[in-house]
């Protein structure tokens, strides 16, 4: 609860979180260490820091990551890999079976999270495991097309559907 | 370790074939971007990763490109699938359940 009410950072840490970030994907691609290459990612990084740190807080991305949230976003990668490979062989199986077991439908769920961002790994993660995709969201809700379905009831889908994600992204974005 | 990448493209590029037996073999718009999403994410991210294994001075550079088609790919078949349900394409007749007229109804 506490953490709620100082939801508002300073914009300078906004500005330097972004620039950090920006930096690092810099240096990852380039991957030198040569003063050209490094004043050319420094510039851009400075740039589009000073442009975007303001819409950076509306997004809704966590505040500076402790331990625990680096932890668990670690964790829910691993999570998000298993269940693509999950989602491979169930759309093999069904393409290459002769007589085609799908049960389509498009179903409601509902979501706890607040911030945009959250919403959006959610959808992505929804449409990357076995059989459900992303439609659409309003607000709370997510439409899903499920290829076998198995329950229309909204808060037994949610718990099947968007459960196994959303209680990593909770703590993550908390 | 290059056998091991190669075996990565040949497995990913599998996944890829799969997915276009999908796309052909669907019935309707969504089931068919449901092939269409699943395969081509795993079967391209584990080809480009597989060449970053040949080559393994391009591996962090791989990497990277495959994260983006990772975070990219869902956004354009969620696009896709929008668009097909505001223009009301029909589903599949075997459908059990659609809950669209749900979702809308409430918005207003």
């Amino acid at each position: 609860m506490k953490e709620k009410e100082k939801i508002h950072v300073h914009p300078a840490v906004n500005f330097i979180y972004l620039f950090v970030i920006l930096m690092t994907i810099w240096m990852a691609l380039t991957r030198s260490l040569s003063p050209p290459e490094l004043i050319a990612g420094f510039a851009v990084s400075l740039v589009l820091s000073l442009l975007l740190y303001r819409n950076f807080e509306k997004a809704g991305f966590p505040p500076i990551p402790g331990l625990k949230k680096i932890g668990y976003s670690l964790l829910y990668a691993v999570v998000l890999l298993k269940e693509i490979i999950l989602a491979n062989l169930d759309v093999a199986y069904r393409v290459l079976h002769p007589k085609m077991p799908i049960k389509p439908g498009i179903v409601i769920i509902k979501t706890g999270l607040k911030q945009d961002l959250a919403k959006l790994i959610l959808a992505n993660s929804i449409t990357l495991t076995p059989g459900t995709f992303t439609l659409d969201i309003e607000d709370d809700r997510l439409l899903i097309h499920w290829i076998n379905v198995k329950t229309d009831n909204v808060e037994e889908a949610t718990r099947m559907i968007g459960e196994r994600f959303e209680r990593y992204l909770r703590i993550i974005f908390q | 370790m290059e056998i091991f990448g190669m075996i990565l493209i040949g497995i990913g590029a599998a996944f890829l074939l799969i997915g276009s037996i999908g796309i052909y073999r669907m019935p309707d718009v969504y089931n068919r971007i449901q092939a269409g999403t699943k395969c081509t994410t795993l079967g391209s991210f584990l080809t480009i990763i597989g060449v970053g294994v040949v080559q393994p001075e391009w591996f962090w550079k791989t990497l990277i490109i495959a994260i983006f088609v990772l975070v990219s790919n869902p956004v354009s078949s969620h696009a896709l699938g929008r668009a097909s349900r505001k223009k009301r394409i029909s589903l599949y007749e075997k459908s059990v359940v659609d809950k669209t007229d749900e979702f809308t109804g409430q918005q207003k």
